[in-house]
């Protein structure tokens, strides 16, 4: 009852500076909105990114000529094959091509001619040359659809058209926003292929514990070449979105240091009305615990207000309306921009750190120079 | 008597509108695991993606993972990173020691 008696005071002392108590509320708020929206946006890239490339390719062979990815040999499939534990070897075509009357960079994948239809394409897979499937980002930026044309250039300066057999769901665009799928030898055709020269090669291994080794082997058979291991894969998304990453480092410490400005300031002083009530309070008979314990309730009210508001406004800035504020940081100069909707994987110990970065800091500032006042002679403090 | 109970009220509510958010997470999450995702690792599977579509602005940032570390520089000789993402990218991680493949490339 009479911690309720101390909270209701410090309420009432709240309200009585009811506007700067609102405004502090409300930029602790956006502060705490900030980080969490930083964090849950960057998990959620992370986990989506480990999830749906669980079944990625084990094993990725490219040539590396002059410090450079070059194209490789397709001999280089028969050397591969004889390394014990490795499956199936195909190579992979697929390049860059600008679209200069978009602007934009469009990623072109040759694909075998027989691949079954996917769930998220409305519309079938290229089965013959002068066919492709493309992107949402293609589509929207070309102002195309499903049966029309797809007018392109290729590496021969010549004006080839594709007919627009499939667009990707929108649900896919994390993936496949600028593809532009096409037959291999649809592909080999546009970009002027060197015959017997793939992009990479793609390696199955059956023993998930052996990929290190076959691609050691192959570096050790083929020097000229790189082999990239799924595991590596991995490595890159938990890097590009961990905390050192430069969205983390900018963003999040930005939002830092101006919660450590708003509570430096209240640390470093209180004002001379909030002595004054903390003399009075002494003279008519408070303890410095029942003071201690009024300056913990008011900054435990400031603080979980702003938090919880802050966490609230965060998720559904990120999950609901898919991160407006934080896009166009991350858009760069990419033309095409995929529009993403993220599975909402919340981590709930990036929520307690966020609490335990905010709370207990600010809590700790309303506290100390009150307790600094508190143990003053009330005398001496009303006079300032 | 009633500030606090307002303030308790208010709390407990914004404590509530939380947990539904957190609950409505959950259930997409798993609505999303049970069709989205194997749809996507299907798609990544059948095509044989590497990296996500997020930034289309330069090759190293559309595939971070097919790239060398040095890639950004490699235009000319003393050239400069010059693309904004890629300084959201963050620099790799370094490479397990038992990692032979890492010590290798």
């Amino acid at each position: 009852m009479r911690h309720l008696k101390i909270l209701e005071y410090a309420l009432s002392s709240l309200l009585r500076r009811k506007y700067k108590n609102l405004s502090l509320v409300a930029v602790y708020a956006f502060t705490v909105s900030i980080l969490a929206s930083i964090l849950f946006l960057t998990h959620a890239l992370k986990r989506e990114a480990v999830a749906v490339f669980s079944d990625a390719p084990d094993l990725i062979v490219q040539k590396v000529s002059a410090g450079r990815h070059d194209l490789i040999p397709t001999g280089y499939l028969d050397s591969i094959r004889t390394i014990a534990g490795v499956g199936d070897v195909h190579p992979r075509y697929w390049g860059y091509y600008f679209d200069a009357m978009t602007q934009s960079n469009f990623t072109f994948l040759g694909i075998n001619e027989n691949l079954a239809g996917l769930e998220l394409v409305q519309g079938r897979m290229p089965a013959e040359k002068g066919e492709c499937t493309i992107g949402q980002g293609v589509a929207q930026a070309q102002f195309t659809g499903v049966g029309d044309q797809l007018v392109l250039i290729d590496s021969r300066r010549r004006s080839i058209s594709f007919r627009i057999v499939g667009i990707f769901d929108a649900a896919s665009n994390l993936l496949s926003n600028d593809l532009v799928l096409m037959t291999q030898r649809g592909l080999r055709e546009f970009f002027d292929f060197p015959s017997g020269r793939a992009t990479d090669i793609v390696v199955e291994v059956y023993n998930p514990d052996e990929i290190s080794t076959v691609a050691a082997k192959i570096k050790k058979m083929l020097p000229d070449t790189r082999p990239i291991a799924k595991a590596e894969l991995f490595r890159t998304y938990d890097s590009v979105f961990n905390w050192r990453s430069g969205m983390m480092l900018t963003l999040f410490s930005a939002a830092l240091v101006a919660f450590s400005i708003l509570a430096w300031d209240k640390a470093a002083g209180i004002s001379g009305d909030e002595k004054g009530e903390i003399g009075i309070l002494k003279a008519v008979g408070w303890d410095i615990a029942d003071i201690l314990e009024l300056k913990f309730w008011e900054g435990i009210v400031i603080s979980l207000t702003a938090l919880l508001v802050g966490l609230t406004v965060a998720f559904v800035h990120v999950f609901l309306f898919n991160a407006p504020l934080l896009t166009p940081v991350l858009k760069g100069w990419s033309v095409l921009f995929p529009t993403f909707r993220l599975t909402p994987y919340i981590d709930l110990y990036q929520v307690f750190v966020i609490a335990l970065l905010t709370v207990t800091p600010y809590v700790a500032c309303t506290v100390i120079p009150s307790w600094k006042a508190a143990v003053t002679d009330p005398e001496m403090v009303m006079r300032g | 008597m009633k500030k606090h109970r307002i303030f308790l009220g208010m709390t407990l509510v914004e404590c509530l509108v939380l947990g539904l958010l957190f609950f409505y997470s959950h259930t997409v999450l798993e609505t999303n695991e049970k069709k989205l995702i194997p749809a996507k690792q299907k798609m990544v599977k059948y095509l044989e993606l590497t990296d996500l579509s997020i930034w289309t602005e330069a090759r190293y940032t559309r595939h971070p993972s097919q790239a060398d570390l040095f890639t950004p520089f490699q235009d000319f000789p003393s050239a400069f990173e010059h693309f904004p993402a890629g300084s959201i990218l963050a620099p790799g991680r370094p490479a397990d020691s038992t990692t032979t493949l890492q010590i290798r490339r």
